[in-house]
């Protein structure tokens, strides 16, 4: 039995030649490697340094010590994986939250929080938006104030006391990776995080490191729980920044 | 690696793979696959020149249709702003109380209103709002500080006991656990009950009435009906805050209750604050 076909010419092309990199292993890593890395060096090196991505804006200062340990108590409880604190520049969200994100509101931000998912609302401008009171109702229980949320219980957050141990290592780890936290602040860290919630102390010195931050009794109740630092941290989320002054370059 | 050579069975090249025998077909990708690939690829390379995509050395080139999601958003605000100007204009100058007279300016307020009430009031005073403990019922026609359409807007404007606004409401409970004892609040507890014709313990009526007198009188007057220039509640109806059971009620009177409402006033506009105004006070409450 013969083909009825006559065998066509075989022609060797460019792509023959990529057999050199299938025969050889760590040739086809190093290639690999390469053209991996296109993929970082021209979507994510130029954001760390072209000037349109990051804006200078008036207002933003690192977390005080009470709001940096209520940050790290919304990461523990994975308050990320329901809420985002990224409002993007979209109609709807914009008259939903309020002015949309801005890279600079999370520049001191080690992770950053800005979230995949909404099962709850956005809460990059939750600060002020509600009484502590209902801060505290509403991680508590957060039916008895809203029935329809499907939200987890953390009443135990009232009951957790901190005493800011440790406050001052994580403020430096935090000026390791960059924030710009000053000798002095570090000197005070685990004073300021105690009289940030003390209605009787002397909060000028707090106020002068950390303009803006809110002062007083945040849970109603004797010393500083990590309720405290939880409901201190929601209530300065997105208020730093002053939108009745800035205007945002619309081309970046 | 042999020489490639033809397969009679498929009447097609091989590779010159061999590995133990076992050859390798040489079947090319099918043309249409290809040509939509060089398409895309085409077809990226123009989207990069139309939007703003490559990094340059100080800013990242723009693109010629000029996009951005900012100017985009704006625009789009604004848009819809200039739509509903001329209706969000008249309402915000508006003498409220002549609101109800302008049919088509009232219909739009009380929609206008709904969206700002979901959106910022139902968290506390709920979604349809009924309100929880603590957090006052905007449907009955008991107010603390007033039910006409003027005293809502200004509750809405400034808030209440906050810090952020000057003007917000404010009067505070002294909390009597620090001026009485325990069998003084007890009496106290057991007087307010029966204001409201509640089961009540009789036999401590006549002290609790005294201390009421003593205490209490100057916020929710001699007969308990409270004062709306202060938002003492009135303490005679069947409507409870925060609950009337001994345990609430000792708790209120020995600790007092600080109820505290944001001001809205730096995030809603004087036309929303005004529409969220309409919406509650044709809830059924409103006076």
């Amino acid at each position: 039995m013969t083909s009825e076909k006559t065998e066509p010419k075989k022609r060797r092309t460019f792509l023959d030649r990529h057999g050199a990199l299938e025969r050889n292993g760590t040739l086809l890593l190093v290639a690999s490697l390469l053209v991996v890395s296109v993929g970082g060096i021209v979507e994510i090196a130029p954001l760390f340094y072209l000037e349109n991505t990051i804006e200078d804006v008036e207002g933003m200062r690192p977390y005080s010590p009470l709001e940096l340990a209520g940050r790290d108590i919304y990461v523990r409880e994975g308050c990320y994986v329901c809420h985002s604190q990224m409002i993007r520049p979209m109609r709807d969200e914009v008259e939903r939250y309020g002015h949309y994100s801005l890279a600079a509101e999370s520049q001191y931000d080690h992770p950053f929080q800005w979230g995949s998912k909404r099962t709850g609302p956005d809460v990059a401008r939750v600060g002020g938006r509600y009484s502590d009171e209902w801060h505290v109702d509403h991680l508590s229980d957060p039916q008895s104030v809203v029935p329809e949320s499907v939200m987890p219980k953390y009443a135990f957050l009232k009951d957790v006391m901190l005493d800011g141990k440790y406050i001052q290592a994580t403020l430096k780890t935090h000026r390791f990776v960059g924030v710009p936290y000053t000798d002095e602040m570090i000197e005070t860290a685990q004073a300021d995080f105690m009289a940030q919630a003390d209605p009787d102390a002397d909060w000028d010195g707090l106020l002068e490191r950390y303009p803006g931050a809110q002062t007083r009794n945040f849970d109603n109740a004797s010393g500083v729980s990590e309720m405290d630092a939880l409901v201190s941290y929601l209530q300065m989320l997105g208020t730093l920044v002053d939108f009745s002054t800035f205007t945002p370059d619309a081309s970046r | 690696m042999d020489e490639p050579r033809y397969d009679e069975a498929t009447k097609t090249y091989t590779t010159g793979h061999s590995y133990d025998g076992i050859e390798e077909l040489n079947t090319p990708l099918p043309r249409w696959w290809l040509w939509s690939l060089y398409a895309t690829i085409v077809w990226a390379v123009i989207y990069s020149i139309a939007y703003p995509a490559w990094p340059l050395v100080s800013t990242a080139t723009a693109g010629f249709l000029g996009y951005s999601t900012r100017a985009e958003v704006a625009a789009e605000i604004a848009r819809v702003e200039e739509a509903n100007s001329e209706l969000n204009t008249q309402l915000a100058a508006i003498e409220l109380t002549t609101l109800k007279d302008n049919e088509t300016l009232h219909q739009f307020a009380v929609s206008a209103g709904a969206s700002v009430f979901a959106n910022n009031c139902s968290q506390c005073h709920g979604s349809g709002a009924a309100g929880a403990v603590g957090y006052p019922n905007l449907l009955d026609d008991d107010w603390l500080w007033g039910g006409d359409i003027e005293a809502i807007a200004l509750t809405v404007r400034h808030g209440i006991r906050n810090e952020q606004d000057e003007d917000a409401r404010y009067s505070e409970m002294p909390a009597f656990g620090e001026q009485l004892e325990k069998d003084e609040i007890a009496a106290l507890v057991a007087y307010v009950q029966s204001l409201s014709g509640l089961d009540h313990d009789t036999a401590l009526i006549e002290q609790g009435a005294e201390l009421f007198a003593d205490n209490c009188t100057a916020c929710h007057g001699d007969e308990g009906m409270g004062d709306r220039d202060q938002g003492a509640p009135n303490l005679t109806d069947s409507v409870w805050l925060y609950g009337s059971s001994d345990e609430v009620l000792t708790e209120t009177i020995a600790n007092s209750r600080f109820g505290v409402m944001p001001p809205w006033s730096p995030r809603l506009s004087d036309a929303q604050v005004n529409a969220v105004a309409a919406y509650v006070h044709q809830k059924g409450g409103g006076e």
